[in-house]
Formats: structure tokens, sequence, C-alpha cells
């Protein structure tokens, strides 16, 4: 999990004008049941990849929990579930 | 066959200069190249990322390359060398294609199931982080204020992203 500043780098280097959230505590992430235990550096618990469309009510209307590291979801995917919302 | 035969009787293999085995090294250097290659390369597109067709094409031409290298080495010792060399850097080369195929195929896989994960229909749980600037973020203020940047006003949904961070 990245800490704030490190978020501040990032968005700063690479021009991303979305919203980042840090969660050094894991505590979305548990409350997903996204937790990868010591597979970060030095073991630490972080976060496995995965993503949710959230309709404006607070709904999932999509989701994708890849199962291999490797593959993620391209824009198109996600453009794919923005049809679902309403 | 015959020009090896013939070839023994015109010179003792002592004094014969023997051919650079160029296939079995250049082989090797291809297989012992294609994992790098994956990681610094080749992930960076979907297209030769979640399929690494393009690495697994590279073992291959290595193996051919070694697998022909081999033969000749070792169907005419006298005139190509490679006897010794070989067999080393063809078991080196299976190990780094083992290798990439335990990253690849194993490892990466290693996830938690995730099965208490929000489903579709679910409603999402409520978070509250701090963003970049220090400042606490809700699921519910990412829902109901215009995004940051963005004229309009409120918002037709929320793609929650979670990643791993960048070490």
């Amino acid at each position: 999990m990245d800490s704030p500043e490190e978020s501040a780098t990032l968005c700063k280097k690479a021009g991303y004008t979305y919203t980042f959230l840090s969660d050094p505590k894991a505590e979305a992430i548990r409350h997903y049941d996204l937790l990868h235990r010591g597979a970060g550096v030095d073991g630490k618990d972080i976060a496995r990849p995965a993503e949710f469309l959230v309709d404006a009510s607070g709904v999932v209307r999509w989701r994708n929990l890849t199962e291999d590291l490797r593959v993620r979801a391209i824009p198109e995917d996600v453009l794919k579930g923005a049809q679902r919302l309403p | 066959m015959g020009g090896d035969a013939m070839a023994n009787q015109e010179e003792t293999p002592a004094e014969r200069k023997r051919k650079w085995n160029w296939r079995i090294w250049s082989g090797f250097l291809l297989a012992v190249a294609a994992v790098p290659g994956y990681f610094l390369f080749f992930a960076k597109f979907p297209i030769t990322r979640n399929v690494p067709w393009a690495s697994w094409l590279m073992f291959a031409g290595a193996g051919w390359l070694l697998w022909a290298g081999l033969r000749r080495a070792f169907a005419s010792p006298e005139l190509v060398r490679g006897r010794i060399a070989g067999p080393i850097l063809a078991v080196l080369s299976l190990g780094a294609a083992g290798l990439f195929g335990y990253a690849t195929l194993y490892a990466s896989r290693q996830l938690p199931a995730a099965a208490a994960a929000p489903k579709v229909g679910d409603q999402a749980p409520e978070f509250m982080l701090a963003d970049p600037n220090g400042k606490m973020v809700a699921l519910a203020t990412l829902l109901s204020e215009p995004m940051p940047g963005s004229e309009g006003g409120k918002p037709r949904g929320v793609l929650l992203v979670f990643y791993r961070g960048y070490w």
C-alpha cells in the first residue's frame, strides 16, 4: 500500500487527475475482502488487484477479480461494464 | 556422414580448429533473454502479456537452435565444438523456460479468492481514506460530488481500482 505522499508523487509524475486514496492500514481492502497477506515488499500485506464499478446509489454494477496478477481489466472491459450503469 | 569420414582421414583431430557452435550459444542467449524480455517489455502490452505467446515463441526458437546445435556437436564432434558446453547451456536454457513457466502459469495465479468481495448487485462497502493531500474522502463523497476537473454535477458511477502500489 502506498502512502498519500507516494500517491502524490505518482499522480504528479503520471499526470493522473482522478482521485487516489491511500489505505495504509488496509481498512477498505479488508472490507472488500481483497487482502493479500505477505505479498508486498518485505512480506507486507497488500491488496489483490480488483476493480468495481459502483453506480450513484452505491450498488456494484460490474466487477473484475482477476485470477492472474498479470491479467488486468483493460479500458474496453470497464467501458462495457459502464453500459450497465443506470 | 561421408564427409566426416573423409575429414578424419585427412587431418588428426588435435590439429584441427573445430568450428564454433553458434547455434547452441544463440539458443542459450535467446532463452535467457526471454525472461527479462517478458518482464521488461512484453508485459507492458496486454496482447503479449496476458498470453505470453511472444515469449514462448522465443523459447521455442531457442529450443530449436539448441537442438540443432547439439545434433551437430554430437554427430560430428571433430568438426563442430559444443559437446561439453552444449548440454550445459541446454540445461540452463531449460531452467530459464521452467522459471518463466513457473512465474507466469503458477506464481502469478496465487491470489486470495476474495470470496466475500462485494458482488454485482451488492451495496459497495463504505470507506473513508486519505487522498494525496491528506483530505479524508468517503465513497459517498465520490458518488455525490462532481469529479475533480469535471464541469458537471453528480457522477453516474465510480470506478474503484484496488492496485498493489508502485514500489
